[in-house]
């Protein structure tokens, strides 16, 4: 592919002062869709040592092109370049229900859980994923590039969730995986209201169980008609989406290991307060962990969690990824980058934290090829920072998208 | 005769007594080569913190102050001491006022609700407060007297444990004010359906409470021509004559003018708390002189009051020279991390000064309590927080948290160590000690 870049050397090489026009109107038209080359004093590459006053060339198709030391890499003319203090991979909020739910708290946008049933497997998120909300601008101006977002851990199958990038206008333009998992809720969040069904743990678990031995059974009789929740199902069945169980106590996370393995799907747990307690048992079962925001609040299900739980996770093997969560009141949403920072003064190291919002969460959401690290060839995710990132009066100055300036604000 | 001697020897007897009271004081106690923040006055470098019976004796620099030969030594070298935060606007202890049978309640007390088992209050030790105004709810106009607190006890076993006394003996503590739509509700009933509605509700009673000082002036000496006894009433004239500070839970620009408004027409004094939009309407705070207590959240929005919430709050109201604290408003913000607070202020253009006077001194002032309170002086309470380091950076942990002389929260005790950062067992409420158990079964703690 012959880039703008290459073509107006090519245009320039002839030297005519007849083509200067086109070649102006080419330059102007070239800042659309600038290449960009980002100046760090500390690259955190999040693949391999960091690079110390390092470079990261990022090409017009949005694509990282070349990282490395400054010395070693010629930035190219044409490139506007940028600066910052700390440059880390664009951060991925592992889970979210931001785009969804909006920052008004009102009921028209207000669209993460249907209470109308307690298993809707079929309801998609990219059929309610608002690209502008308000919220999403919120923590794209904090560094976040990648949102895993969608139906909220408010009934037993609440509806798929979907990853999206946090810069673009239309929903096809910013969506990565248009149906990433399917969100499950475990124990008391997960019941329905009263007199309706599930109203116990044990009655959730049965219905789960009875919901996916009936999709086991659909379509063996060959002529059966669409049934959009069983072709869902399928996919969980062949381990093509994983189920996102939110389940706080030890014994909910049990009845997730338990069902996972009764039916050979693929999970990852979220929430997970209670981890802890069983890092054998999660461990063996090969399962990664969402954990709730580090600074979530302590009460009900969730009296237990502790601002450790990362870091006895990810000591013990066990693959962790940091979330904003889900907030029906203030605030609205958490932010990743506050979150992870509470888990490094908390026994994660900066770059274990820092994984939790990056690479990690890539690999917990099936994108690592594309996002999560600074390496050629992966998106153009980038997060600029006046200094260390966790530190609370540090800022976030710029965040990159794609190739795209999608903030040059300084939070 | 002898009857006199017997008399004498009683009055030597308790003049005795009376004098080794006196000489049996507690020991000092001096913390030294810390880092001293004192608030007021410039920081110390390497400093001694010197106390002895619950109060500052002495601070300053190692050089300078002479530590007495009796006192008890901690070395503290590397860490930071500062006074003990001020929490101007918290729900810990299970608290609850106002039961939604009318929009104003200025009878109820939130001495007569709260828990002090509450692991929420160990979690605001934990965090390095000291002082806490322990509010009521914002669902009413009026959800009742707020109550301050010392939290001088790890171990409380009733919420008398952690009172504070005003000099006439009256229990410390303000009252609570709600506008905006919190205190709304479209069902109708006695609440109010619009903010004009509540402003007038609010000024009915504030006027029926002016008339019923009237009647109290009026009646003098003379005890027959009293009104008879209005528990609301007698609360409001409280308010009305300055002795309990109005806390007022407000959000949006025009509701703090509001406020400022009714602070004009009744005089009362008042502490605007939240203020999201503190940004829109900086230069009528300042100029009214009203304090600002201030809350800071991760996002905007929860509600269409707070959409336009701004971290930059507390730098606008530090621009035009307004008072400004801090709150938790725990549930809402955690206690462990209110530091966090002051620091994002910062993140967001405050000054470190201001922003570290806000959590402690400004918060002082706002809750009357700014002689006892809020710096580390001679003569004030021994109320301070040791930190591993810069009270601003995410690293920093709260080490020891004193009260009046005692350690209240010791993040090397195991126990504490679980309050602090969270756990298995962590929000029970504060476990009862059943010593005797304890020491037969040995297990008895778990």
């Amino acid at each position: 592919m012959i880039t703008i870049r290459r073509f107006l050397q090519f245009v320039l090489s002839k030297r005519s002062e007849t083509i200067l026009p086109i070649v102006l109107i080419l330059c102007a038209s070239q800042f659309a869709f600038a290449q960009i080359a980002v100046k760090g004093e500390t690259i955190w590459t999040m693949a391999g040592e960091n690079i110390t006053n390092g470079v990261v060339l990022i090409g017009a198709n949005g694509k990282i092109e070349a990282v490395g030391p400054a010395s070693q890499i010629k930035i190219p003319s044409g490139y506007k370049v940028l600066s910052a203090k700390v440059v880390t991979p664009g951060l991925i909020d592992a889970h979210s229900v931001i785009g969804l739910s909006g920052y008004l708290n009102q009921p028209h946008d207000q669209m993460q859980v249907d209470l109308s049933a307690a298993i809707q497997p079929e309801l998609r998120a990219i059929d309610a994923y608002n690209p502008e909300e308000k919220l999403i601008e919120w923590v794209r101006q904090y560094g976040v590039t990648t949102l895993h977002t969608g139906h909220a851990p408010a009934a037993l199958v609440s509806g798929q969730t979907m990853i999206a990038k946090t810069f673009g206008k239309t929903i096809d333009e910013v969506t990565v995986v248009p149906t990433a998992m399917i969100a499950v809720t475990l124990g008391q969040a997960g019941l329905a209201p009263q007199g309706k069904s599930p109203g116990t743990r044990a009655k959730a678990a049965a219905m789960l169980r009875a919901e996916l031995i009936k999709a086991q059974n659909y379509g063996k009789k060959g002529d059966e008609p669409r049934d959009l929740r069983q072709e869902i199902w399928k996919k969980v069945l062949n381990r093509e989406i994983p189920l996102l169980v939110t389940a706080h106590k030890a014994h909910d996370i049990m009845t997730a290991l338990r069902i996972a393995k009764e039916f050979n799907i693929r999970i990852v747990l979220d929430g997970a307060s209670e981890a802890y307690l069983l890092i054998d048992e999660i461990k063996s079962a090969g399962v990664p962990v969402i954990i709730h925001p580090t600074m979530y609040r302590a009460g009900g299900e969730t009296a237990n969690l502790s601002m450790e739980t990362a870091s006895k996770l990810k000591a013990a093997g066990i693959t962790v990824a940091l979330q904003s969560g889900y907030e029906t009141y203030v605030p609205k949403t958490r932010v990743v980058l506050f979150e992870a920072a509470i888990a490094a003064a908390n026994g994660l190291s900066t770059r274990d934290a820092l994984a939790t919002i990056t690479i990690d969460a890539a690999k917990i959401l099936g994108i690592a090829d594309r996002v999560g690290s600074i390496e050629v060839g992966k998106d153009g995710d980038l997060a600029l920072y006046d200094g260390d990132p966790f530190e609370y009066t540090s800022h976030c100055v710029g965040t990159i998208v794609n190739g795209k300036i999608a903030s040059d604000v300084v939070r | 005769m002898r009857k006199l001697r017997v008399r004498k020897f009683f009055a030597f007897l308790s003049w005795l007594l009376l004098t080794v009271s006196v000489v049996a004081q507690e020991k000092p106690t001096a913390f030294v080569n810390a880092k001293i923040i004192p608030i007021v006055g410039q920081a110390i470098e390497k400093g001694v913190l010197l106390i002895q019976n619950g109060k500052i004796v002495a601070v300053g620099d190692v050089k300078s102050v002479k530590i007495p030969s009796d006192a008890q030594v901690f070395d503290v070298s590397g860490k930071v001491i500062m006074p003990g935060l001020v929490d101007t606007h918290s729900h810990i202890g299970e608290v609850s006022g106002a039961d939604s049978s009318s929009p104003i309640q200025p009878d109820v007390r939130v001495l007569d609700s709260i828990n002090v088992r509450a692991s929420s209050i160990r979690r605001a030790q934990a965090g390095g407060i000291t002082t806490v105004n322990v509010m009521p709810g914002s669902g009413h106009l009026n959800s009742g007297q707020t109550l301050y607190l010392k939290l001088r006890s790890s171990n409380p076993s009733k919420i008398e444990d952690l009172l504070i006394y005003n000099e006439d003996g009256s229990i410390a503590g303000g009252m609570k004010f709600a506008n905006g739509t919190n205190s709304l509700r479209t069902g109708g009933g006695n609440f109010p359906g619009t903010r004009a509605k509540s402003a007038a509700l609010m000024r009915e009673q504030l006027i029926k409470a002016q008339e019923y000082r009237e009647k109290i002036r009026k009646a003098g000496e003379d005890k027959s021509k009293l009104p008879p006894r209005d528990l609301m009433m007698e609360a409001l004239v409280e308010v009305l004559e300055g002795k309990r500070i109005v806390h007022f839970h407000t959000h949006r620009h025009d509701d703090i003018i509001t406020v400022l408004r009714l602070q004009k027409e009744f005089g009362f004094r008042v502490v605007l708390h939240h203020v999201s939009e503190a940004w829109k309407v900086a230069d009528e705070i300042a100029k009214a002189k009203v304090p600002s207590s201030i809350i800071v959240v991760d996002s905007p929005g929860g509600k269409l009051e707070t959409m336009d919430v701004s971290m930059t709050n507390g730098a606008a109201l530090e621009r035009v020279g307004a008072l400004v604290g801090f709150h938790t408003d725990d549930y809402i913000t955690d206690s462990r991390l209110f530091l966090r607070s002051a620091a994002l202020a910062v993140r967001n253009g405050m000054s470190r000064e201001k922003a570290l006077y806000a959590m402690t001194m400004a918060g002082a002032i706002m809750l009357d309590l700014d002689k006892r309170v809020g710096s580390l002086e001679v003569g004030k309470d021994a109320d301070f927080i040791i930190l591993s380091g810069d009270p601003l950076s995410v690293y920093t942990k709260v080490l020891q948290t004193w009260v009046e002389g005692k350690k209240v929260f010791d993040r090397n005790d195991p126990k504490d160590y679980l309050i602090a950062v969270g756990g298995y067992g962590a929000s029970n409420d504060r476990h009862i000690h059943l010593d005797c158990f304890e020491e037969l079964g040995g297990e008895g703690d778990k």
